[in-house]
């Protein structure tokens, strides 16, 4: 079956009174499907990336987002991505003491808990073996499994981190935040590349991000303009190509315009 | 800084006479220099008052101690080895033991010891037993040098009172090539008054595990207890001390290890259990080239208060002393680490470190965090610091995000926090163990 990620009339804001940040947003993501997600800075590009994965920051008002049917907004952040949704953070937080490795083994494992109560887990030699193919395929130093999490990464380390444990865990819909701002061109290719290897009939995306640059790399099916909390444009490549050219300020006066004539 | 409560009145003091000082003298058949000591002991004990104002006692309450239950001097009937819960007998630092013993309620209810030690001339010794076979080493050593009568009311009291412990002496030039293990386990409430003496000769070597618990017990109890670590000039040991004391247990004790020329010390100390503990816990560096490496654990929960009290003492040049202390507090557990590095006067090339890094795992927990630094020399390389940190939702949610559980996650990132201290201990078993008790203490 395809996985299929709704996400239908959400609204959302940090607290229960704040102003909305998210302000009716409507879009479905299926499996195997590249949806770039554009927009200015303050759209409420990373606030939908984190609402999505359940970050409890943040105060789902109204709507719903379905994987498949299932109330997303019912789970809770870790079951969410058991349920096969992944987010690679725009600013991923480091944890002192915590390997890489060790994280993932434990991510993995409690993929397998959840499944059979009894498992044992996965066999070391079967984890490391595995994570070695995966971290040769995104030109990772095997040393980085050793390392705290995130802890004195560089921001290209980072991404690639977060690469890393998607391709570890194997999402059926992932969300890439701004995965690729701050990169130089060969981490972008990596970044790129790892994500080339993932998408494809077993995994859909929903890649956000504020430049055109990624989509040279990563070639979208869709493309969406987020504005003021709600997607105002949807095309295909073409259309980045044109916000590229045009910078984002004829969204901003076409927009702002129309959300006038209807406040 | 700490809030200091205002008390009206000072602590009782337990019930002992000088006639139990005798009477326990007179039980042992000891030999007359010990008697002497204990009398003098006992004398110094009744001539200090209760610590409770002092600078280092001042925010430690102890007040709610129930000596008519606490100060039963504890016999031993019917214990035996079975008493002890498995993981107390585990040896967590090394394959192989050298030795194992084990006492409950202060008799000796298991000995082992293998015979390639003991034909080097290691001593590996019930404390009572050594006092006879061992004499004039006791007489040498026992609270001469390391921890002394007159440190404070419950040093002299212990001097005066001490009835059970053991011994270990390895002599010149010689290595306990096998770890040493010894449990001290408590059946029953009352007091404790335990002693570990571990004294390495010149260029000797060892690895010591030590474990205190008890079993439940409804009745307050005491631990007033001393252990001396005497490393001679070159010696090395190695030295883990875990307590697990029941929440009735107040523990009182001083604890210190005297480092020679040369020689290193790598102590670690866990400190899980009790309902109370005030710890004295010191290093000497007495000779140049002298190494010394402390690390402590502690972890707090449902009432428990953990006092730890350090002090570096650099009282030759050139030495080197490294103290880090992490600890954990939940529910409305209290902590609190006071700690001081001090040099005598002139003691250049000195290094000393000090750093006790706290993490707050509830709002009603409270942990306090004293360092300071009394110096008289000026080419010298000191540091100290203290952090504190809680739990915070961005890390949990991050992990939570990958499919672990909030237990687990938070559990991470405990034993993370806990893992700087984790990478300095130098045996696997003993990393994992403070690993369970981390998992026991969240979990429950």
């Amino acid at each position: 079956m395809v996985a299929t990620l709704e996400i239908r009339n959400l609204h959302a804001s940090v607290d229960a009174e704040d102003d909305l940040i998210l302000n009716g947003v409507n879009l479905t993501i299926r499996q195997g499907e590249v949806h770039a997600l554009m927009g200015p800075n303050g759209s409420g590009k990373s606030t939908l990336a984190n609402v999505l994965m359940g970050n409890p920051a943040y105060v789902v008002r109204e709507g719903q987002i379905l994987l498949d049917g299932e109330d997303l907004l019912e789970m809770e952040a870790d079951e969410r991505s058991r349920a096969g949704l992944f987010l690679a953070f725009q600013y991923p937080v480091a944890i002192p003491g915590v390997t890489l490795g060790n994280f993932l083994r434990h991510a993995i494992n409690a993929r397998l808990k959840a499944e059979d109560p009894e498992s044992k887990g996965i066999p070391i030699p079967q984890f490391a073996r595995m994570m070695r193919q995966k971290m040769s395929a995104l030109e990772i130093d095997q040393s980085f499994a050793g390392r705290y999490l995130n802890e004195g990464f560089s921001g290209g380390e980072k991404k690639r981190a977060e690469i890393l444990q998607m391709a570890v865990l194997e999402p059926r819909i992932a969300v890439l935040d701004e995965t690729d701002s701050g990169l130089d061109i060969d981490a972008l290719r990596i970044v790129a590349d790892g994500v080339n290897s993932l998408t494809g009939p077993d995994m859909g995306a929903l890649v956000i991000t504020h430049y055109q640059r990624i989509l040279n790399h990563i070639k979208p099916d869709f493309v969406h303009v987020l504005y003021g909390g709600r997607i105002v444009e949807s095309g295909g490549p073409a259309l980045a190509l044109e916000l590229e050219e045009k910078g984002y300020e004829w969204v901003r006066e076409k927009h702002t315009m129309l959300q006038a004539a209807e406040a | 800084m700490a809030v200091v409560r205002r008390r009206s009145t000072g602590p009782q003091a337990p019930e002992y006479t000088k006639a139990d000082v005798e009477a326990l003298s007179e039980k042992h058949d000891e030999p007359a220099w010990m008697r002497e000591r204990r009398i003098q002991a006992w004398d110094l004990y009744e001539n200090t008052p209760m610590p409770y104002m002092e600078e280092e006692w001042r925010r430690t309450d102890y007040r709610h101690i129930r000596w008519d239950q606490a100060s039963t001097l504890a016999t031993a009937n019917g214990t035996c080895a079975e008493q002890v819960p498995a993981k107390h007998l585990e040896p967590l630092t090394g394959d192989e033991q050298g030795g194992l013993l084990v006492l409950v309620d202060g008799k000796v209810v298991r000995r082992e010891f293998a015979d390639e030690l003991h034909d080097q001339g290691i001593v590996f010794a019930d404390l009572r037993a050594a006092l006879t076979e061992h004499e004039e080493l006791l007489r040498e050593h026992f609270m001469t040098a390391a921890v002394k009568a007159d440190e404070g009311k419950f040093a002299a009291l212990h001097a005066a009172l001490w009835d059970h412990g053991a011994f270990i002496f390895v002599p010149r030039n010689r290595q306990a090539a096998l770890p040493l293990h010894v449990v001290c386990y408590n059946s029953k409430s009352g007091a404790a008054m335990g002693h570990v003496l571990v004294v390495l000769e010149e260029n000797a070597a060892a690895t010591v595990q030590v474990e205190y618990a008890s079993g439940h017990g409804d009745e307050h109890a005491s631990y007033i207890g001393a252990t001396e670590l005497i490393v001679g000039a070159a010696g090395n040991l190695r030295f883990v001390s875990l307590q697990d004391w029941n929440r009735q247990t107040f523990e009182f004790s001083h604890q210190r290890g005297l480092v020679g020329r040369d020689a290193q010390l790598d102590w670690v100390n866990g400190v899980m259990g009790s309902r109370l503990t005030k710890a004295f816990i010191e290093v000497d560096a007495v000779g140049a080239g002298a190494n010394a490496r402390v690390s402590g654990f502690f972890f707090a929960d449902h009432g428990q208060f953990f006092d730890l009290d350090t002090q570096q003492n650099h009282n030759a040049p050139l030495t080197n002393t490294d103290l880090l202390f992490k600890g954990a507090a939940r529910d409305n557990a209290r902590t609190l680490w006071q700690g001081m590095i001090k040099s005598l006067p002139k003691m250049q090339k000195i290094d000393g470190y000090q750093v006790c890094r706290n993490l707050m795992l509830s709002d009603e927990a409270r942990m306090d965090s004293i360092p300071g630094l009394e110096i008289e020399a000026d080419d010298v390389a000191c540091s100290h610091a203290a952090t504190f940190g809680t739990l915070e939702e961005e890390p949990i949610y991050y992990l939570m995000s990958r499919g672990i559980t909030r237990p687990q996650a938070q559990l991470m990132i405990i034993e993370g926090f806990f893992d700087e201290l984790l990478q300095r201990i130098p045996f696997d078993r003993v990393r994992g163990r403070l690993m369970d008790e981390i998992e026991a203490k969240i979990i429950g």
